[in-house]
C-alpha cells in the first residue's frame, strides 16, 4: 500500500520582523550602553563586554582564575550574599571570558534591574578576590583543566588554535595545570585594576524595560566606575594550508578530523554575506553537502559541520567532523573533496537560495527573545554593526549571486588554504593519513 | 507577547500571594503570574492538538510529541526507540532522503527530534510563513515513513558514531545517565541502556521498524502542539487538511513501570578509560511527577542543593570543603524535571580529584541533607530558591520553541498544557516543609550510589 505522493505546500507571505528601537547614551566614563524593550516575559538580560585584551603568555592562566574568582565577593558583599542578592530578584550573574573580552552575563525579573545593576557596579568596581578564595579556585582549576583536557574535541580545537595561531593570544584558550597553580590573588586583583574598566566597554539590556529609565538607571550606578582604556590584539599572521598535525590518542575510538583557515571579519561587506552562504553551502547547516555525504550516504560521521567565528583582530573557518577510527582517512578524503567542489564548481541557484532563506530565518529565530537579541546585538555593536544590520543583512543575502560564493568559496574554503588537525590513534591512523597529506605529529602529544 | 499587536495571547501580569509559610522576607521579588491563550482540539483519527497563538515574533514553532520511549523498548532491542528517530527523517510517504530537511531548512528553519525514557518528539521552528509546509511535513512521516534496508544500515551507521561521540570517546560520557538507572531499578524498561548496545543496533531490520511505527505511531498515541504567530482557526483547518485523513489506529496502552521502594543502599563501580579523575552520582527514587503537590517540593529542593553559589552543596562542597570540582542535583536522568513520568530519579552527581575519598563527598552530602531534615531552613530561603526558578522558566518560556515543547509534554503527561503558565506559580507554593520533608527522604539506604573510577588509560 504505497501512499500517493502530495504535494509539499508554497510558503505563505512573509512577516518581516519589527526592528527593535535601541536607546544609547555614552557615559562620561566611555561606557556604552544600548537598552531595548521586548516585551514577552518580565524578565531582563544583561550583557557587559569588557575588551580584555592581554597579550603576554601569562595572561591567559591569569584570566582563567579571575573568570573564576570575580564573583567571590566585593568590598560590601560575600560571596554568598551577592549570590543570595541576585537570587532575590529571580537572577543570576556569571562571568566568562576569551582571548578579547571578559563578558558579566546576567539576567533578573525585570522589576530587578536596578538591583542588578548596582552589583554587576560592585563587582567591576570592588571584586574583592580574596586570598583564600583565590587560592582554593586555583587548586579547583587545575583539576577541572584536568578534565577539560581529556576531551578530545578540546584537544583538538586547542591544537588548531595552535596550528592557525601560535605565538597569538588566538593560539591558545586552556593553560596547563602546571600555569594556573602559579596565579595569586594579588596578580588577580592588578589584572582586574588593569583590564576592568568602562572605556571601550559595553552594557547592552535587554527585555521588558523601560528603555530611558534603563538609561538612568545604569548612569546612576555605573557613573562611579573609571579606569583608562586598553588597546586591542595585533592582527594575526596566519599561515596558510600546510601539513596535517597528528595529535596521538592512544585507544581513541574516533578520530576528532579539524580543519582550519582564516575567514572574513562579519562587516557590511557583500563579500561576507557570499562567504557565509559558501560556509552555509558546505557545511553550515544540516542540509548542507558535508553532511549529506559523509553522514547521511556514507555514515561516517555523526555530526559533521562547519562554521565561521570571530574574534575581534581574526575571523576563522573551522570544519569539524568525528569519525570512527577506521574511516578517517577515507572522511578527510570526502571532506577534500567536498571543499574542493565548493571552492572550483558553482553551487546551484537552489543551493545558494536555501542558504539564503536559513541564513535569514536563524537571525530571525535568534533574535526572537530577549536573550537572544541580547547576545546578538552585544555581537553586532562589538563588530562595529548596529541593529540596521538585522534588517539590511537579509537583503544583502538575498542579492548575493553564485559566482561571488565560488570567489569566497576559492579564498577561504579550497582545501588546501586550510590547516589540518587530527586527533586520534595514531598507531591506527598515521599511514594512511600520510597517503593524503605530510604528517607532522604535534608536540607533546 | 506585548498586550498590544491585537493579538489572541495575553500575559497577565499579577503577583502570586504565596501558601502559608511566613511572611516574605521583603527583598524577595514576587514572580510574575503568566498565562497563556492555549486551545486543545481532538481530530476524529485521535490525534490531539494544542494550539498557542502569540503574535509577538513571525515565528512559529511546531511540534509532535509520540508517547514511545526508552521504557517501550523490547528486550533484545536496545537504542531502538532512537534508532527509529532518526529513521524518521530519512523520507515519508511523498518525500525522498533528505527533503524534509532541506524543506524546513530552505524555509528559514530549524529542527531536530529526541527520544526520552517517556516519548520521542519532533520540531521544527521556522519563519511563520512556513507553517502549512512544517504540518505538511509532520503530517507525511506520521502517514508513513519511507524505511530501506539502504537507510537503515546508514542509519545504524550514524547511531554508532553517536555513541561513540557522547560515550564511547569521551571522558565521563553516559555518567550518570546511562550507568545509574541499572543500580537504582530492577526491570528490564527502566534499568537498560538507552543508547543500546550495538549488538541490538546492527540487528535491527526494516520490518522491526515497521511493527514499532504501526505499534506506536498511531496518530491517537500523538500530540501535535504549535506555538506562535498564526490564527488559531486557520492554523487548526491546516491541521485537519493536512493530519485529518490519517486513518485511526489502535493505540497501545501505556503500562505501569512502578518498582518497589529501595530499602537499603545500593553500591556500584564503573570505569572509564577516558577519565582523568574520579566522580560519584547518588540516586534516589522520587514520587510519581504526576502528583505535581507530592514531586515539586523535590524539584525545589534540587535547586536549593546545588544551584548557584548559595546553594548548600556548593557552598559546602566546593567553596567550604573543597572537596569537589563540581556538584549538581537535577531530577530525571535527561536533566529536564517536566519530561519524565514515572518512575524517576534525583540525582547528586560530583566530580572530584583522585586526592579526595568519594566517602569523604558523601559524608558531607549526606550531612548537608540531615541538616536540612533537622529543620535548619528559613522561608527567606526557599523563596528566593523559587524565585530563581520561576524566572528561569520565564526565560524558558519565552523562546517560542522551548514553550511549544513544554505544552505538548504538558498535554501528553497532563491533559494540561496551560500548565507551562501556571508552573512558575506553582513552584512558589512548595513550602519549607515540603522540602525539609523531601530533604528527609533523601536517606543512604533509599538511595544507589555509583562511583566512577577513572582507568588511567589516556
Amino acid at each position: 500500500m504505497t501512499p500517493r505522493a502530495r504535494e509539499v505546500p508554497p510558503l505563505a507571505k512573509p512577516r518581516k520582523p519589527r526592528l527593535p528601537a535601541v536607546a544609547e547614551r555614552v557615559l562620561d566614563n566611555g561606557l556604552r550602553v544600548v537598552a531595548v524593550r521586548r516585551g514577552g516575559v518580565p524578565m531582563v538580560h544583561a550583557r557587559l563586554r569588557i575588551p580584555f585584551a592581554g597579550r603576554k603568555p601569562e595572561h591567559l592562566p591569569k584570566r582563567w582564575a579571575l573568570d573564576a574568582t570575580m564573583l567571590h565577593g566585593t568590598a560590601e558583599h560575600s560571596r554568598t550574599e551577592l549570590a543570595v542578592a541576585m537570587q532575590e530578584i529571580g537572577g543570576a550573574l556569571s562571568v566568562g571570558t576569551d582571548a578579547d573580552r571578559l563578558q558579566i552575563r546576567g539576567e533578573s525579573l525585570a522589576k530587578g534591574l536596578p538591583r542588578m545593576l548596582e552589583l554587576i557596579g560592585e563587582v567591576v568596581t570592588s571584586a574583592a578576590y580574596p586570598s583564600d578564595a583565590v587560592a582554593g579556585e586555583v587548586e579547583r582549576l587545575q583539576t577541572v583543566l584536568r578534565q577539560r583536557l581529556s576531551q578530545p574535541a578540546e584537544v583538538a580545537a586547542e591544537a588548531l588554535r595552535h596550528r592557525l595561531y601560535d605565538g597569538h593570544p588566538y593560539g591558545r584558550d586552556l593553560p596547563t595545570p602546571d600555569e594556573v597553580a602559579g596565579v595569586t590573588a594579588a596578580a588577580v586583583r592588578s589584572l582586574h585594576r588593569r583590564w576592568v574598566v568602562p572605556a571601550g566597554s559595553l552594557l547592552v539590556l535587554v527585555g521588558d524595560i523601560t528603555p530611558a529609565r534603563a538609561l538612568d538607571h545604569v548612569e546612576a550606578r555605573l557613573q562611579g566606575w573609571s579606569g583608562k582604556g586598553t588597546a586591542r590584539l595585533p592582527k594575526p599572521d596566519v599561515p596558510v594550508g600546510g601539513g596535517l598535525t597528528l595529535v596521538d590518542r592512544p585507544g581513541a575510538v574516533q578520530s576528532n578530523i579539524r580543519l582550519g583557515g582564516p575567514a572574513l571579519p562579519r562587516t557590511d561587506d557583500p563579500a561576507y554575506a557570499a562567504m557565509s552562504l559558501a560556509n552555509v553551502v558546505f557545511g553550515g547547516y544540516f542540509a548542507s553537502r558535508l553532511v549529506q555525504n559523509i553522514r547521511e550516504d556514507k555514515g561516517y560521521t555523526y555530526s559533521p559541520r562547519s562554521g565561521i567565528t570571530h574574534g575581534d583582530t581574526a575571523s576563522t573557518v573551522v570544519v569539524e567532523a568525528d569519525v570512527a577510527t577506521e574511516v578517517t582517512a577515507p572522511a578527510l578524503v570526502e571532506i577534500a573533496y567536498e571543499l574542493g567542489r565548493v571552492a572550483t564548481t558553482p553551487v546551484t541557484a537552489e543551493e545558494l537560495d536555501s542558504a539564503a532563506h536559513y541564513t535569514s530565518g536563524i537571525l530571525a529565530l535568534q533574535t526572537a527573545t530577549q536573550s537572544g537579541l541580547a547576545s546578538t546585538l552585544e555581537d553586532l555593536l562589538a563588530d562595529g554593526l548596529d541593529v540596521s544590520w538585522l534588517r539590511t543583512y537579509p537583503e544583502r543575502l538575498a542579492r548575493v549571486t553564485t559566482d561571488e560564493v565560488r570567489e569566497q568559496a576559492q579564498r577561504h574554503f579550497a582545501p588546501a588554504r586550510l590547516a589540518t588537525v587530527v586527533v586520534g590513534d595514531a598507531s591506527r591512523v598515521q599511514d594512511e593519513l600520510g597517503g593524503l597529506a605530510e604528517v607532522v605529529p604535534a608536540d607533546g602529544g | 507577547m506585548a498586550p498590544a499587536a491585537g493579538a489572541d495571547q495575553r500575559v497577565t501580569p499579577g503577583f502570586v500571594r504565596r501558601n502559608g509559610y511566613g511572611p516574605r522576607m521583603a527583598a524577595t521579588l514576587a514572580v510574575p503570574t503568566t498565562s497563556y491563550d492555549v486551545r486543545r482540539h481532538r481530530l476524529r483519527n485521535g490525534l490531539r492538538v494544542v494550539l498557542a497563538p502569540d503574535k509577538a515574533a513571525p515565528v512559529v514553532a511546531v511540534a509532535v510529541y509520540y508517547d514511545v520511549g526508552i521504557r517501550s523498548e523490547p528486550e533484545g532491542r536496545t537504542g531502538f526507540a532512537h534508532l527509529f528517530e532518526h529513521l524518521m527523517f530519512q523520507g515519508s510517504a511523498s518525500l525522498g532522503k533528505m527533503e524534509h530537511i532541506r524543506y524546513v531548512m530552505s524555509s528559514g528553519g530549524t529542527l531536530n527530534g529526541s527520544t526520552r525514557l517517556d516519548y520521542t518528539n519532533y520540531y521544527e521552528a521556522l519563519p511563520s510563513n512556513a507553517l502549512e509546509r512544517a504540518l505538511f511535513l509532520e503530517a507525511d512521516r506520521m502517514r508513513s515513513p519511507r524505511v530501506t534496508e539502504e537507510n537503515l544500515a546508514n542509519q545504524i551507521a550514524v547511531v554508532k558514531e553517536e555513541i561513540r561521540v557522547n560515550v564511547l570517546n569521551q571522558p565521563y560520557g553516559g555518567f550518570p545517565w546511562l550507568s545509574l538507572p541499572p543500580l537504582l531499578f530492577d526491570t528490564f524498561p527502566n534499568a537498560h541502556n538507552g543508547y543500546g548496545g550495538f549488538e541490538d543496533l546492527e540487528s535491527a531490520t526494516v520490518e522491526d521498524a515497521a511493527d514499532f511505527f504501526k505499534r506506536y505511531y498511531a496518530p491517537g498515541n500523538a500530540v501535535l502542539s504549535v506555538g506562535g504567530d498564526f490564527d488559531p482557526d486557520e492554523a487548526l483547518e491546516l491541521i485537519e487538511k493536512h493530519f485529518g485523513d490519517i486513518p485511526r489506529r489502535k493505540t497501545p496502552p501505556r503500562p505501569s513501570f512502578a518498582e518497589p521502594e529501595v530499602t537499603e543502599e545500593r553500591r556500584g563501580e564503573v570505569v572509564d578509560d577516558n577519565a582523568p579523575t574520579p566522580a560519584l552520582a547518588l540516586g534516589w527514587r522520587v514520587p510519581d511527577p504526576a502528583d505535581l503537590d507530592a514531586y515539586l517540593p523535590y524539584v525545589v529542593l534540587a535547586d536549593l542543593l546545588t544551584r548557584g553559589d548559595a546553594s548548600r552543596l556548593r557552598q559546602r562542597l566546593v567553596h567550604t570543603d573543597r572537596l569537589v570540582t563540581d556538584v549538581s542535583a537535577h531530577l530525571g536522568v535527561m536533566q529536564d524535571p517536566f519530561d519524565v513520568r514515572d518512575p524517576t530519579l534525583l540525582i547528586v552527581e560530583a566530580y572530584h580529584s583522585a586526592d579526595v575519598s568519594g566517602d569523604s563527598v558523601v559524608a558531607a552530602v549526606d550531612d548537608e541533607l540531615a541538616r536540612l531534615a533537622a529543620g535548619d531552613l528559613d522561608a527567606d530561603e526557599v523563596g528566593r530558591v523559587q524565585a530563581r526558578q520561576a524566572a528561569s522558566l520565564l526565560t524558558r518560556n519565552d523562546f517560542i520553541l522551548g514553550r511549544t515543547l513544554l505544552m505538548a509534554a504538558f498535554e501528553q503527561q497532563r491533559n494540561n498544557p496551560g500548565l507551562v503558565g501556571e508552573l512558575p506559580a506553582r513552584l512558589g507554593t512548595v513550602t519549607p516543609e515540603q522540602v525539609l520533608e523531601a530533604a528527609g527522604h533523601l536517606q543512604p539506604d533509599r538511595r544507589a550510589r555509583l562511583d566512577l573510577v577513572p582507568g588511567g588509560n589516556r
